[in-house]
């Protein structure tokens, strides 16, 4: 297989889950004939028709509650919000109806819905399109929350997702669509959800993040190899069910942890993984935990203001340096 | 359809349900009043003819929606009645095991899908279902509930919108009580029906009086047949009332004893009543025999939900994801085994 772009590869998951599974189809705003604002659902109209994708009005509580309806009559739709910011305008659909579903009927439903789109700032998109929603979900019971960061886990972790019977909420960083190339194999197994990858073996810090900021992290580890410092680079991909095992042994091997994510950090996931690791590998901590998050602000426009607010690789080594040198 | 064995036996077996909603409701009021039931309860008293007449000529794999005062639809549809009075008593055998109150648990095996209490928010959930029935070529339709004050609410907009523009088999039945809690259906709307809208939706829209039981069976058999000669949706509009408060706090206060004497005397039972009488039977007869059948059933499901036991607590962890996520390390709690083994 050539080279893959992390779009290609969720368009790719995409096609050889319908291919595989009739019961697998597409919902959402402009995927079918346009391809979706983005391209994720680009060709599958032309693959396997119209019974299969749907573009539906703007109606996101509509395309979350109708996916929940299809998905407990034993279909398996993939819908797709055009911005996750969106998802708020269908937020009860998702934490209420969705979420509770299974819950409620005694564990006697399935809700096989994956709801996906693209998330995340870093590319001037303002307020409404540069939203880091995983908090808002990470704390639903009922739903698992996903955000790859390499184009084979996108394509594995989405085929999982699909796979999967609980509903999922799958972010895409929309800076890594095309940003992030990669070759894949030609036949790819979905990647189980709920483990954290090791994205870098280090062996003085330990740097825990998903998503958006892995490239980040890799970058800054990086600049402390060439200055002799060894980062360890634990990539969660699963936000929801946490990985907090990876996150004990990478603690474990290095004694100091780094949380890194772009979402904001006041609730973000970071306080959790900080507070977890400091009740439960207390012994095992060199450092006191840190974090390096968005600002508490929300995601601004002008290219100097978002940078302010974003965490960058700077920052990332700064912090990185510091807890090393503690 | 329903196999009925005969005009006769559906004629009883409508007053029978009728009947069996009325006392199975009025048990629940009692039980309320005597602190017998936690949580909320919402009686649709006086609604009997909207919950049964618009299921029972469904089939077993048709799905309805249904909303709070529903009760008698659930039934209708099958599900046990025994398991109904646990739900409502947080028992192990209800059917949410104890997860959820009142009307919220559903039955998938009856074609009962359970609702939250977001008002509204089952439309969008019905019109997947149905349009998971219409892509399998699955000849059965999606039934959703709704009141009007629910109607304000943009979920019902966004369904009713979807469904017009893909032909959907689903009917949306509007059970117009006239009253949302204390709200009026002159401060939710102003418009005086409801399914004025489903034009503006290019759907088909029916009103229809909803304590009339031959009404409501005769404009839902309309509404069905389209929805399932891929006609598409339609918006039904059943006027009725309700009898007691919004919930069994309520002393609904904000109507007057006029209205409610109105009403009162457009009862669907002594109707339906009529109607058995003009077809011949002995009403007396089948009132009493009918009266002793469902106090019986309702005691049995009285008993059945008051011998079962309650849930264990760590149940409450259940039926959370189809495999269960190991929740326990951020739960470990201080001093227990676990903590003293953690890490390993
Ligand atoms: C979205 C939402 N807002 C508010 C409520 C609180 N609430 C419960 S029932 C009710 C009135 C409902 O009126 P209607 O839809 O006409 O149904 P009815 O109770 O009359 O059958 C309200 C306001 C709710 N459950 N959901």
């Amino acid at each position: 297989m050539p080279t893959a772009t992390y779009i290609q590869a969720i368009n790719l998951a995409l096609k050889e889950e319908m291919r595989r599974d009739p019961d697998v189809f597409v919902m959402g705003e402009d995927v079918a004939a346009l391809g979706g604002a983005f391209k994720a659902t680009d060709g599958i109209l032309e693959e396997f028709g119209p019974a299969r994708i749907l573009d539906t009005p703007i109606s996101e509580a509509l395309i979350v509650g109708a996916g929940v309806g299809a998905a407990v009559q034993g279909l398996r739709p993939v819908v797709e919000m055009q911005f996750m910011d969106f998802a708020a305008c269908g937020f009860d659909q998702i934490v209420n109806m969705a979420a509770t579903a299974r819950y409620r009927h005694g564990g006697a439903l399935d809700v096989p819905l994956v709801i996906r789109g693209p998330s995340g700032g870093g590319v001037h998109g303002a307020l409404f399109h540069s939203q880091d929603p995983e908090a808002w979900f990470t704390r639903v019971p009922g739903l698992k929350v996903v955000a790859p960061s390499t184009a084979a886990d996108a394509r594995g972790l989405l085929k999982a997702a699909i796979r999967d019977d609980d509903p999922v909420i799958f972010l895409e960083h929309k800076r890594l669509y095309r940003s992030v190339k990669e070759e894949l194999p030609e036949e790819q197994e979905p990647e189980p959800l709920g483990r954290a990858r090791l994205a870098r073996a280090g062996s003085d810090i330990s740097i825990v993040t998903y998503g958006g900021t892995v490239p980040l992290c890799l970058e800054a580890a990086d600049r402390l190899a060439a200055e002799g410092v060894e980062t360890e680079v634990v990539d969660l991909r699963t936000l929801l069910p946490l990985d907090r095992d990876a996150v004990r042994r990478t603690v474990a091997k290095t004694g100091k942890l780094l949380v890194v994510h772009e979402d904001r950090q006041t609730g973000g996931l970071g306080g959790e993984i900080v507070a977890w690791t400091v009740e439960h590998c207390w012994d095992l901590l060199d450092a006191p935990p840190q974090r390096v998050t968005a600002l508490d602000c929300h995601t601004p426009f002008a290219p100097a203001l978002e940078a302010y607010v974003l965490p960058g690789t700077d920052e990332i080594a700064d912090a990185a340096r510091r807890l090393a040198a503690y | 359809m329903r196999s009925f064995t005969s005009r006769v036996d559906r004629d009883l077996k409508l007053y029978h349900w009728m009947k069996l909603t009325r006392e199975f409701e009025d048990r629940v009021s009692r039980l309320h009043a005597q602190n017998r039931i936690l949580g909320g309860v919402y009686s649709g008293r006086g609604q009997e003819a909207v919950a049964v007449g618009c299921c029972a000529d469904l089939e077993p794999a048709d799905v309805i929606f249904p909303l709070h005062r529903d009760l008698g639809a659930m039934l209708v549809k099958g599900v046990d009645p025994g398991r109904l009075m646990a739900q409502l008593l947080g028992k192990e055998t209800g059917l949410s095991r104890g997860k959820d109150s009142f009307l919220h648990g559903g039955d998938p095996a009856h074609g009962v899908f359970g609702g939250t209490s977001m008002l509204g928010a089952t439309l969008p959930v019905a019109c997947g279902t149905a349009l998971a029935m219409k892509l399998r070529r699955d000849p059965h339709v999606a039934v959703a509930f709704f009141g009007e004050g629910a109607s304000s609410r943009g979920d019902v907009h966004e369904a009713m919108n979807f469904a017009a523009v893909h032909a959907l088999p689903v009917v949306f039945v509007c059970e117009n009580n006239r009253y949302a809690y204390s709200t009026p259906q002159a401060l939710q709307m102003a418009i005086e029906d409801v399914a004025d809208r489903a034009a503006a939706y290019g759907m088909k829209g029916m009103v229809s009086g909803g304590n009339d039981l031959g009404a409501v069976l005769e404009t839902m058999a309309r509404a069905v047949r389209r929805a399932r000669e891929g006609l598409g949706p339609t918006l039904v509009e059943l006027k009725t009332y309700r009898y007691r408060g919004h919930s069994e706090h309520d002393p609904a206060r904000y109507r007057g004893e006029e209205e409610l004497i109105q009403w009162t005397s457009r009862d669907p039972i002594p109707r339906w009543e009529t109607y058995l009488a003009l077809r011949g039977h002995d009403v007396e007869k089948v009132r009493g025999e009918t009266e002793s059948e469902v106090a019986q059933l309702v005691d049995d499901a009285l008993a059945f939900a008051e011998a079962s036991p309650d849930p264990e607590p760590q149940e409450a962890l259940e039926d959370l994801y189809a495999t269960p996520l190991d929740v326990a390390p951020s739960a470990v709690p201080a001093g227990s085994e676990a903590a003293a083994s953690y890490p390993p």
